[in-house]
């Protein structure tokens, strides 16, 4: 093995790449190969490191520099003086509040994490499997398959207490429980990739770092509920984590970690990459598993539910990426270890695609439990350019405000639903006071109108009413009443429509009516928004 | 810059489409491909419109006829997903990003900038068929806001005076090779 003076690890996160990190990649490499540096100096892309606004970012290593917002014109500057002469630049490197200069380790956006989803991105190079093996990846299917039984792999994510990261935390475990106790000859093993939550990219950023923990959660789930084949639905706006996936699997097969008797056991698996064609209501487990099947992604009443009547009829485990990318770690290290992190029901981490108004946005992994508060003023470092905090939205589409005064709620699944909001898949947006939240509720009812499938009658034509009432009243044209009209309209809808989608579309309208309650009055009454968004002829 | 499935080819291929979409014979290497995989309807889609740049009434009949899906079936499905595309779209596709944080951080007032530099709405082409603008749900890029994509190219942190002097850019640059061509 050759040993390299510095390794620098460039970011290639989807967002370093889109600020311009592959340009700058490229002047690096060329100003090392200019000095002559090549055998010294490794240059490695890794995934996503986290705080994706000061992109593109490197780290320096022994002793880890951390270098932010970096343009091509910057190469031969630290080629020059940090790797020839030991100099760091200190214009390029990250600077906090009171003038130090931290390194990865001290900085407390990194720091006050915990990280087993995210454990290999921004360290591991995502397109070497030999890098996923160094850092004892697939020694959990290896595990499970010569030292376990299907049962007791089951078993050991039921005793986990993990719960899926899609949104509704319903017991991973049990789903696989069912799916193994169904007699079927053929069942499958589905990643749920379709992250079309808007202001959400968790799922993102671990397809494109560490893809094969994904392939071997998928293929100890296929172990376990006895499927010897999966497909990994991915949307089609995601092209680096698409290319980095396909990557993976054609590494994976060639080793023999998928394909035929796998680590020369009885047990195969094979992977399928399907690229989404763009529809909302695709994240929905049975609305996926139609549109993996050439359908029109259009979801089925339940149940029957995919364990017992999956994909083209078989029992199928339909998982979301994060969840996936936890099993490694639950077979490995084993489930107590596993949940002493988090709380008693809410077990394990959960990984949040934190944006909006804050001051350092980015990917972060936090135990359950944590509050908001934490992250936001901890982790994110408060609001920025002085303004005052009004919410951070949750769960997208389907989620809910939570108000300054709920700022103390734990996060866990059932704290966030007795607050009108919920966990969501991840995303998280700040507001200030310069967000209306008519305007947001307005936004999100925009949005799921324009994604209902159209099925059935109360999201498709319920929505639809309730997003005239809201456009009424941040014109200026509202009137009392239809504060009444929006909550009887949104009940309903809740209880009457036929998948997740209709459920929960008016939750961002009531969460909002719940908490701001004033400013839906002063649309009305004084034909005013606070925020100075609407524009109320 | 990596590049976007969706828009990857529209701009190279997508002129060479326009010439080849009555030579229904580009399509036969995909059935081939997918002759014995079940449920790949929406993968054959997808590729026909990487050849085509757009999907033609006759491509969705040829793909029934080949495959023996029901052509409504197929039209069904074509018009279900927002990455089909019935019509033929402008050299260069605007993809906008309509996510939260671009939302929050002001992505109405790019929509307007371009908007209003183009003259089209969205879903609309102008008329010397140069730009498409397409909003999209999310880009994933949320730390970037408010974000847009052009031939998969990213640009990030716009303000409505950024988004004018990039649309200025390319549109010069285009004139700039016709001129050079002629």
């Amino acid at each position: 093995m050759k040993i390299y003076r510095i390794h620098a690890l460039i970011c290639a996160g989807g967002q370093c790449i889109s600020a311009g990190g592959d340009s700058f990649e490229e002047a690096l490499k060329r100003a090392i190969k200019e000095k002559g540096l090549e055998d010294e100096i490794q240059v490695v892309e890794t995934g996503c490191m986290g705080s994706c606004e000061k992109g593109p970012m490197m780290v320096i290593y022994p002793e880890g520099t951390l270098y932010i917002n970096l343009v091509p014109e910057d190469a031969n500057e630290i080629v020059e003086e940090h790797f020839l002469k030991g100099r760091p630049i200190d214009r390029l490197m990250w600077k906090e509040a009171d003038g130090n200069f931290p390194t990865l380790d001290q900085v407390p956006f990194f720091a006050l994490q915990t990280k087993i989803v995210l454990r290999n991105c921004g360290i591991i190079d995502a397109d070497s499997i030999e890098e996923y093996i160094a850092r004892e990846g697939y020694s959990a299917l290896a595990k499970a398959l010569t030292s376990m039984s299907p049962d007791q792999v089951v078993d050991e994510v039921k005793k986990s207490g993990l719960r899926g990261r899609g949104g509704a935390g319903f017991p991973t475990g049990l789903k696989w429980e069912y799916a193994a106790q169904t007699p079927s000859e053929q069942k499958y093993v589905v990643t749920n990739a379709d992250e079309g939550d808007p202001g959400a990219y968790m799922d993102r950023s671990i397809l494109e770092g560490d893809p094969h923990t994904i392939i071997e959660g998928m293929a100890i789930a296929g172990y376990g509920i006895g499927a010897d084949k999966g497909y990994i639905y991915c949307r089609a706006e995601y092209p680096i984590a698409v290319q980095r996936m396909q990557n993976a699997i054609k590494k994976a097969k060639k080793m023999g970690l998928l394909g035929k008797n796998i680590l020369g056991s009885d047990f195969s698996f094979d992977l399928e990459l399907r690229i989404g064609a763009g529809a909302f209501v695709c994240g929905e487990e049975t609305a996926l598993l139609n549109s993996i099947e050439g359908k029109r992604g259009e979801p089925n009443l339940k149940p029957p539910f995919p364990s017992e009547k999956g994909l083209f009829g078989q029992p199928t485990v339909i998982n979301n990426v994060e969840t996936f990318a936890n099993i490694p770690f639950i077979v490995c290290e084993g489930h107590e270890k596993f949940k002493r992190i988090g709380t008693e029901t809410n077990t394990g981490t959960k990984v949040f695609s934190l944006a909006g108004k804050v001051i350092t946005t980015g990917l972060i992994e936090v135990p359950l439990g944590i509050t908001l508060r934490k992250i936001i003023y901890d982790i994110g470092g408060g609001i920025p350019n002085g303004k005052k905090f009004k919410g951070v939205l949750m769960g997208g589409p389907s989620g809910g405000v939570v108000p300054a005064s709920m700022l103390d709620t734990p996060i866990d699944f059932e704290s966030l639903d007795e607050i009108g909001s919920m966990m969501g898949s991840g995303g998280m947006i700040v507001m200030d006071e310069d967000s209306c939240m008519v305007d947001i509720a307005k936004y999100f009812l925009e949005f799921t109108v324009d994604e209902s499938c159209g099925k059935c009658t109360p999201c498709r034509e319920g929505t639809q009413q309730m997003l005239e009432i809201l456009k009424r009243i941040s014109s200026g044209k509202g009137a009392e009443a239809d504060l009444a009209e929006l909550e009887k309209l949104g009940e309903t809808i809740a209880v009457t429509s036929l998948c997740g989608l209709g459920q929960s579309a008016p939750n961002p309208v009531l969460s909002t009516m719940r908490w701001f309650m004033d400013e839906y009055e002063a649309h009305i009454k004084s034909k005013k928004c606070i925020a100075n968004v609407c524009d109320m002829k | 810059m990596k590049q976007c499935c969706e828009c990857s080819s529209t701009a190279s291929s997508q002129k060479e489409g326009f010439e080849n979409s009555s030579d229904l014979s580009l399509l036969d290497p995909i059935f081939e491909k997918y002759k014995h995989k079940a449920g790949s309807l929406i993968s054959i889609l997808q590729q026909a419109q990487e050849v085509y740049g757009y999907l033609p009434l006759s491509v969705l009949d040829y793909i029934a006829e080949e495959t023996g899906i029901k052509a409504p079936v197929i039209y069904g499905v074509a018009t279900f997903y927002t990455q089909f595309r019935l019509n033929p779209i402008g050299k260069h596709l605007i993809m906008l990003c309509m996510g939260t944080a671009c939302h929050v951080n002001g992505a109405k007032d790019i929509e307007e900038a371009i908007c209003d530099e183009l003259k089209i709405a969205d879903g609309e082409t102008t008329t010397d068929g140069l730009f498409t603008l397409n909003n999209v749900a999310c880009l994933g890029c949320c730390s970037l806001s408010p974000v847009m994509m052009i031939n998969g190219e990213t640009y990030a942190k716009l303000t409505p005076e950024k988004t004018r002097k990039i649309l200025k850019e390319i549109r010069k640059n285009d004139q700039q090779q016709v001129e050079e061509a002629a």
